[in-house]
């Protein structure tokens, strides 16, 4: 029984999408694993090691020239916003809304939260 | 035993060929998305249905992958989230809640995913285990509240044994003291993403960044 369902599982596996890894539009990095681990482990990892791990991914991607995903620079901003470094929150922001013009809304509103701070 | 071996291996077989029987006959309807194809996606966190509360953010932190790599703008989800916490909205369930009218003139989506999870987590039987993820999805568009694609995917992964009982017991004893203490299920989502977002004529159509957009 266990024999037979591990095979259809592996078969599923395959037919859902196992088979290839075609190149993606954007260089990932650490984006989406630092916001699951922000949520499983809150505190566990800092900002301040975040920020580090998603300026060294960036780095990478533009060395491989291939973007960063969207809501990269929006989440990166958000760390500076948190750690109280607010010209680089700005920035992360601006750029956000320049490589996205579809973010402009939500981006203009941090943008108007930093005013506020 | 050997038969019912059989007989419940049989089983399974049929109900998997079912399973993929059944997802191809009628095409999903894109009348709706085709009128109104969106640029950008808010994902909100998940409405639950599951036994496992981690299951809400362990599946909304694998979303933002597979929408924007379809070509979609994909708001950064832990802020929103953290936005909308702020605003009021605590809970997935308030923030499934928040009118259309104001998704648009707070985030300036073009359309919001809402996700239920039916299923998260990992069922331990003797000798074995099997995690499933089960989802569903629906986009609505934030102008009209016309609904412009639905959506389920699901996830299983399953550690079976060898044969040899007493290997098999090792296996499973260690494995399971192992996997009971981080969230195997996270690691299944994609599989149940891909299901969802991808299957042929009943995934989600491309958006705008992605190259094949133009044809189809």
């Amino acid at each position: 029984m266990d024999r037979y369902r591990a095979a259809i599982l592996a078969g599923l596996v395959l037919l859902t999408g196992g088979c290839s890894t075609p190149k993606t539009i954007y260089y990932w990095g650490h984006y989406q694993n630092l916001i699951y681990e922000s949520y499983a482990a809150p505190g566990k990892i800092p900002p301040e090691s975040q920020v580090e791990q998603l300026e060294a991914d960036y780095q990478k991607a533009r060395s491989l020239n291939q973007p960063v995903p969207p809501g990269f620079h929006a989440y990166l901003g958000y760390l500076y916003f948190q750690l109280g470094k607010l010209d680089q929150a700005k920035q992360e922001f601006e750029t956000e809304k320049n490589l996205f013009p579809e973010s402009a809304v939500f981006m203009d509103r941090m943008l108007a939260n930093l005013k506020k701070s | 035993m050997k038969s019912q071996w059989l007989t419940s291996g049989l089983c399974v077989l049929a109900l998997s060929l079912m399973l993929t029987g059944c997802a191809t006959p009628k095409p999903y309807d894109y009348t709706n998305f085709r009128a109104h194809p969106p640029r950008s996606i808010l994902v909100l966190p998940p409405l639950n249905e599951s036994t496992a509360v981690e299951g809400t953010y362990g599946y909304l932190s694998t979303v933002s992958f597979p929408l924007a790599e379809m070509g979609y703008y994909v708001y950064p989800v832990s802020v929103t989230d953290q936005f909308l916490k702020e605003n009021g909205m605590p809970t997935a369930g308030e923030m499934h809640q928040v009118p259309l009218d104001k998704v648009r003139e707070i985030i300036g989506a073009d359309a919001v995913l809402y996700i239920t999870l039916k299923q998260y987590g990992t069922k331990y039987e003797v000798l074995s285990s099997v995690t499933t993820v089960q989802a569903q999805g629906k986009l609505v568009d934030t102008r009209t509240g016309l609904v412009l694609w639905e959506g389920t995917g699901i996830g299983q992964e399953g550690s079976g044994g060898s044969g040899n009982i007493i290997a098999d017991m090792i296996i499973a004893v260690g494995s399971q003291a192992v996997n009971s203490s981080v969230d195997h299920a996270h690691t299944v989502c994609p599989m149940a993403n891909a299901m969802m977002f991808t299957t042929k004529d009943h995934g989600l159509l491309y958006g705008p960044y992605h190259p094949q957009t133009e044809s189809q």
